[in-house]
């Protein structure tokens, strides 16, 4: 890869691993006495890991003229291989921490071991390792094939790619030390923060600087999710996590706001991760990927405008649901509520439109699991979101507020729409990217499914069971106007609910792996065959060829 | 906008764009879409009507139905406290024998004692209050302190080595760790202590070291343990010859025990439950003990 960067990108190379060296022994010498110091030398042997691999290719000869006309996809195969390796690491994680709940004396006596640190390892990883790395593969493969147009430079895009791993890395490291600002899906501290907006406005200048060279008129509508996302996750991730350090050696900070006000601060960041992180990005995968494999055009482009314009917008507002009946005033509840229940209709519209986009391909669906995976993806998506505004109405929050009602929820969106549509995209774009004629194995890729499918059933069925259970426990009166059940009663309740949840876990997990084996497979057949299709090169390069239908 | 051209399956136009090969079908936003936006657009809207809801300047929209969350909470406190008054001042004001002699009111407390006692008492001492190890057995084991209502009542509210200042206060010294006994003595001492609820632990081979340790019992231990080594209420030491154990019966327990000494926690309930729940949670206690002790009675005979 360091080949393929140019002469002044190797310098830029050099300069970015010096001064991130520099930082990472800075860090290790102020910290020396605090956690922060292990951080300082992750980074510092990160950048020399890059520097050696630099100096190694440093001689090489510069990449020949011949690079700008073929798209850049060497840092979507990487990520795509990373996401594989960061699903996995989640969900085992995942595994582990649900065994832990159903079985809590399966534990060893290490604090890195307790379930406190272990689970936000399983939500970061899954949610920034994996779903991060795929938003960020797929947005640049997406981004060049629907604007025409190479990515500006060889260097930023892996700037991009191992600057964002180097966060996660940071992040997971950080939880199992005992590192965190306990703000959920915020828990890295101050310094992983800063290091991610460098990364992610690097990230948001690609696509811009790609944008402005496009040789197509019109942007898709993948790539209006895809930045709403990033801009979105830019603001989000600033706001929520201004904080002042201790001091400069330290890892420890105090958020900026305090009390309710950083409650709906961390809340409104919270939900519009979810919309704009595990959503949007996720919607822009889909709106590709879904009608190539398909090879159909989307059902229409009219619900495609209403439904964005009213995602982004309404999403915004939704937050303040998560704090019905707290210390935030109510009026602040109400418009949660409002925009929430409103939100159901382009939501559903964002589905319909995906799911009538394969009308005329139905008989694809049912024989290529590759599709169905996209397919089911849309209709867990309609699921998650009707559920999500169903449960933001005061009234039934009052009963699935800190239940496993929410996980159930999570988890229907997480496991159902988020990873089926990233395995059904990653499983159409391997062989596109690698030049293979198919993947190594379809009937992995059934077994997957199965296993995904079945382990979401499982998963979900058994927290909306639990959920409802334990909210119901927790409000049974008795004749005499007390509480019925004690709280330790209604854990006895769930138990059986978490080993089926731990269950569907395992079996969703296993399915990761056989991806991962699968397209590992698939890229070490040697087997190469024509590109994607014969409009797989930026236009303007090559004199305008009558565009063909798609192959897969 | 370029011209389309007509998907044949749909028989829609396309809108004319085109990226690498994926086309978008102009088909109008489908109906019902329209209709769900103004129907769940005239829903919001009409909620945050009657909700408190939108902000101006210095306030906000106090909504036509008056709701204030503030008050629904304070309103349901009320609603819920007259709806357990019959009961509940009766049990503040009656004393412990006059509620346990009122099978009525009896089947409250056992109602709510299990609830409070689930939730306050079962993480140390179990659902059943049977006990884990650290954590004693207070079914069916003698109470330390005594039994006497009143007095569990006490120990409930004042807590054992607590914070409360009238908390009871016990400590069973580190014989071995602080140097008053030798290691020998030490396991001389475990070994008679085994034998008093135990004994076929007395073997001709460790006989002797079992003698000296009942000399070193009578020295160190009778003040608080007593003569008899039965225990003592008012320094609520153990009873050594019985089978319940706090920290383990065998002799390894023991000597540990012995050698690093144990001073008991529990919370002073009073800074944390109203009288009246200390007091159910006392009678659902006695009642339960007094089950208890019905079934093994039973079961003995």
């Amino acid at each position: 890869m360091i080949s393929q960067l140019t002469g002044n990108e190797r310098v830029l190379a050099a300069l970015t691993f010096l001064i991130l060296l520099c930082v990472g022994v800075a860090m290790a010498a102020a910290g020396r006495d605090d956690l922060i110091g292990t951080h300082g030398w992750i980074i510092a042997v990160s950048a020399i890991a890059g520097a050696v691999a630099l100096l190694r290719a440093y001689d090489a000869p510069e990449p020949s003229a011949t690079r700008l006309s073929e798209y850049y996809d060497d840092p979507s195969k990487v990520g795509i291989i990373l996401t594989l390796i960061w699903g996995v690491i989640g969900m085992l994680v995942g595994v582990w921490v649900a065994a832990l709940l159903a079985w809590p004396e399966l534990t060893i006596d290490a604090a890195w071991a307790s379930f406190g640190r272990l689970r936000p390892v399983h939500t970061s990883g899954v949610i920034f390792g994996f779903g991060g790395n795929a938003l960020i593969a797929t947005s640049f493969h997406v981004l060049q094939r629907t604007t025409r147009a190479r990515l500006p430079d060889q260097f930023s895009p892996w700037f991009v790619l191992f600057g964002y791993n180097l966060f996660c890395v940071l992040a997971a490291s950080g939880y199992l030390m005992g590192i965190t600002q306990s703000k959920e899906y915020a828990e890295p501290e101050w310094y992983a923060d800063i290091w991610l907006v460098v990364v992610w406005v690097v990230y948001f200048s690609i696509y811009i600087r790609t944008l402005l060279r496009r040789k197509e008129p019109h942007i898709y509508v993948a790539n209006w999710y895809y930045m709403a996302f990033i801009l979105v996750v830019a603001l989000l991730h600033i706001i929520n996590n201004l904080a002042v350090p201790i001091s400069f050696g330290h890892a420890k900070s105090y958020s900026l706001f305090s009390g309710v006000q950083d409650a709906m601060t961390q809340w409104w960041y919270g939900h519009n991760a979810v919309a704009f992180f595990l959503t949007a990005g996720f919607l822009g995968m889909m709106y590709y990927y879904l009608p190539k494999r398909a090879g159909r055009p989307i059902y229409s482009y009219r619900t495609s405008i209403i439904s964005f314009w009213g995602i982004t917008f309404m999403y915004m507002w939704a937050g303040s649901h998560h704090l019905h009946y707290t210390a935030l005033p109510h009026w602040v509840q109400s418009l949660g509520m409002a925009f929430s229940v409103v939100l159901l209709v382009p939501s559903w519209a964002s589905a319909g439109n995906a799911l009538l986009t394969l009308n005329g391909a139905w008989h694809k669906v049912r024989d290529d699991a590759v599709l169905r995976f996209m397919m089911l993806a849309a209709i867990f998506y309609g699921l998650a979101t009707f559920e999500g505004s169903f449960m933001a109405i005061r009234a039934v929050n009052s009963l699935s507020h800190y239940t496993d009602w929410t996980i159930g929820h999570v988890h229907a969106g997480a496991l159902g729409w988020v990873a089926m549509i990233t395995y059904g995209s990653l499983y159409a774009l391997t062989p596109w990217l690698w030049k293979r004629p198919a993947l190594y194995s379809a009937k992995l890729v059934e077994w997957h499914f199965w296993l995904a499918l079945s382990g979401t059933v499982v998963y979900v069925f058994a927290m909306w069971n639990s959920g409802v259970i334990q909210g119901l426990m927790w409000r049974t009166y008795n004749d005499s106007g007390t509480l019925s059940y004690s709280f330790v009663d209604s854990l006895v309740a769930m138990h059986p609910y978490y080993i089926a949840r731990a269950f569907g876990g395992l079996l969703f997990l296993s399915g990761a792996v056989i991806a991962l084996y699968n397209i590992v497979m698939t890229i070490r057949s040697p087997v190469a065959v024509a590109s994607e299709s014969a409009s797989d090169i930026p236009l303007g390069l090559e004199p305008a060829a009558p565009i063909a239908q798609a192959g897969e | 906008m370029s011209v389309g051209e007509r998907d044949p399956f749909t028989g829609h136009q396309t809108t004319g764009h085109e990226w690498n090969g994926i086309k978008e079908l102009n088909t109008p936003v489908p109906k019902p879409v329209y209709f769900f936006l103004i129907t769940m657009g005239v829903f919001a809207l009409g909620w945050t009507l009657l909700m408190p809801s939108w902000p101006y300047g210095t306030g906000y929209f106090k909504g036509l139905l008056g709701v204030d969350q503030k008050q629904a909470v304070a309103r349901s406190i009320e609603e819920a406290t007259a709806q357990r008054a019959s009961w509940m001042i009766r049990i503040e004001k009656e004393d412990l024998a006059q509620i346990q002699s009122d099978t009525d009111l009896m089947r409250t407390v056992r109602e709510d004692g299990r609830t409070l006692f689930g939730d306050n008492c079962a993480a140390c001492h179990g659902a059943n209050a049977r006990g884990n190890k650290g954590f004693p057995n207070i079914a069916e084991s003698p109470m330390l302190w005594g039994d006497n209502p009143q007095t569990v009542l006490q120990t409930v509210t004042a807590g054992i080595n607590g914070a409360d200042p009238n908390t009871r206060v016990s400590q069973m010294l580190a014989f071995g760790r602080d140097g008053m006994l030798t290691q020998e003595q030490v396991s001389q001492l475990a070994g008679f202590v085994t034998s008093l609820s135990d004994a076929a632990t007395i073997t001709d081979t460790n006989k002797e070291d079992i003698a000296k340790g009942k000399d070193l019992f009578a020295t160190n231990c009778v003040a608080c343990h007593g003569k008899d080594a039965k225990g003592l209420v008012e320094s609520g030491a153990p009873n050594l010859t019985d089978q319940y154990w706090i920290y383990g019966g065998s002799r390894g327990d023991i000597y540990q025990t012995i050698f690093s000494g144990r001073q008991g926690h529990m919370p002073s309930w009073g800074a944390r439950l109203t009288p009246a729940q200390i007091k159910i949670i006392t009678l659902y206690l006695l009642d339960l003990r007094k089950n208890e002790a019905g079934t093994t009675a039973g079961g003995a005979s």
